[in-house]
C-alpha cells in the first residue's frame, strides 16, 4: 500500500536517490572531461570510455541511484520523486566547485538556490496523487 | 594534479541541442518507468512477501520497463556526450530541472498525476533557476 505522508525508511530512500545521482555524475564528468573530445562521427569511442575507471565509479553510484529511485516510484508519484530529490543540484554545485574546480558564478548560485526552494515547496505536499476507488470496492466498503 | 575540464566550450545552440536530447530522452524513459512501476505496486511490500528475488523478478518480468530503460540509456549517452564538451556545473542542474518541468507536464497527460499548484509552483521556480544557471 502506498503512503500519502513518508515513512523513514523512505526518506532514506528518496536520500540515496538525491546523493548517489550527483556523485555518479561528478564520476562521469571526471571521466569525460579527462578523455579527448569525442565528436558525433566517431560514436563508437563513446562506447569504449564506459570501460575507463572513473566512468565504471560513477555507472555504480547510478546503478545504486537507479534502485532507490524504482523503489521511490512504487509508492510515490513521478512529480513529487523527481523535485524531492532536486537537493542533489546542490551537491553537484559543491562538487562541481571543490572537487572538480570549476568556476560557480553568483548567478548559478542564485539559480541553484531557487532550485532548491521549488523542490522544498513540492516536498511539503503529499506524495501519492489518491486515486477514486473503483466503484465495486465503494460499494462493498458501504 | 590538475583536473581537466573541457577546453573550447561549444556555442549555445550546439549546448541547447545536447541539453534538450538528454531532458527529452529521460522524460520518456522516467514516464515509461513510472508507469512500471506504477503496474506493480509497493516494492517494499513485494520484498516482504517474495523477497529481494521477487521484487527484481517483478520489475524485470514488465515489458514497459524496458522501454523506459531503453530511453534512459540513450538519455544517459547523451549525458556523456553534453559532458565531454560542457562543464558538469551547467548540464547536471540544467538537464535535471528541465527534466522536472517536461515531467510534470508528462505525469499530468501521460500518467494522470495531480500536478497542482504547488507542484507548478516548484517547476516556474525551478525554470527561473535554470535560467539563472545558464549565465
Amino acid at each position: 500500500m502506498a503512503h500519502a505522508k513518508l515513512l523513514p525508511r523512505q526518506y532514506l530512500i528518496l536520500g540515496l536517490v538525491a546523493v548517489c545521482a550527483p556523485l555518479g555524475d561528478s564520476c562521469l564528468s571526471r571521466g569525460m572531461t579527462s578523455l579527448p573530445a569525442i565528436s558525433l562521427a566517431h560514436p563508437v569511442t563513446l562506447v569504449a570510455a564506459v570501460f575507463t575507471p572513473w566512468i565504471v565509479v560513477g555507472i555504480a553510484l547510478l546503478i545504486g541511484f537507479f534502485a532507490s529511485y524504482l523503489t521511490a516510484l512504487s509508492w510515490a508519484d513521478l512529480t513529487f520523486v523527481l523535485p524531492a530529490t532536486a537537493f542533489g543540484n546542490v551537491i553537484v554545485a559543491l562538487l562541481s566547485r571543490f572537487w572538480l574546480h570549476e568556476a560557480i558564478s553568483l548567478e548559478r548560485w542564485a539559480g541553484i538556490v531557487l532550485i532548491t526552494l521549488g523542490v522544498g515547496f513540492v516536498a511539503q505536499g503529499p506524495s501519492l496523487t489518491e486515486k477514486p476507488a473503483p466503484v465495486a470496492e465503494q460499494e462493498q466498503a458501504q | 594534479m590538475t583536473i581537466p575540464t573541457p577546453t573550447a566550450q561549444p556555442g549555445l545552440w550546439s549546448a541547447t541541442a545536447m541539453i534538450a536530447a538528454i531532458v527529452l530522452l529521460s522524460t520518456a524513459g522516467e514516464v515509461l518507468t513510472a508507469a512500471t512501476m506504477k503496474s506493480i505496486g509497493d516494492l517494499d511490500e513485494i520484498r516482504v512477501h517474495s523477497g529481494m528475488k521477487g521484487a527484481i523478478r517483478a520489475v524485470l518480468t514488465c515489458p514497459l520497463f524496458f522501454a523506459g530503460v531503453s530511453f534512459l540509456a540513450l538519455a544517459f549517452f547523451s549525458l556523456l556526450f553534453a559532458l565531454n564538451h560542457l562543464n558538469l556545473s551547467l548540464v547536471a542542474p540544467a538537464s535535471a530541472s528541465l527534466t522536472l518541468v517536461t515531467n510534470a507536464i508528462a505525469g499530468k497527460i501521460f500518467l494522470k498525476e495531480n500536478v497542482d499548484r504547488r507542484r507548478w509552483t516548484a517547476a516556474v521556480l525551478v525554470c527561473i533557476g535554470v535560467y539563472l544557471l545558464a549565465h
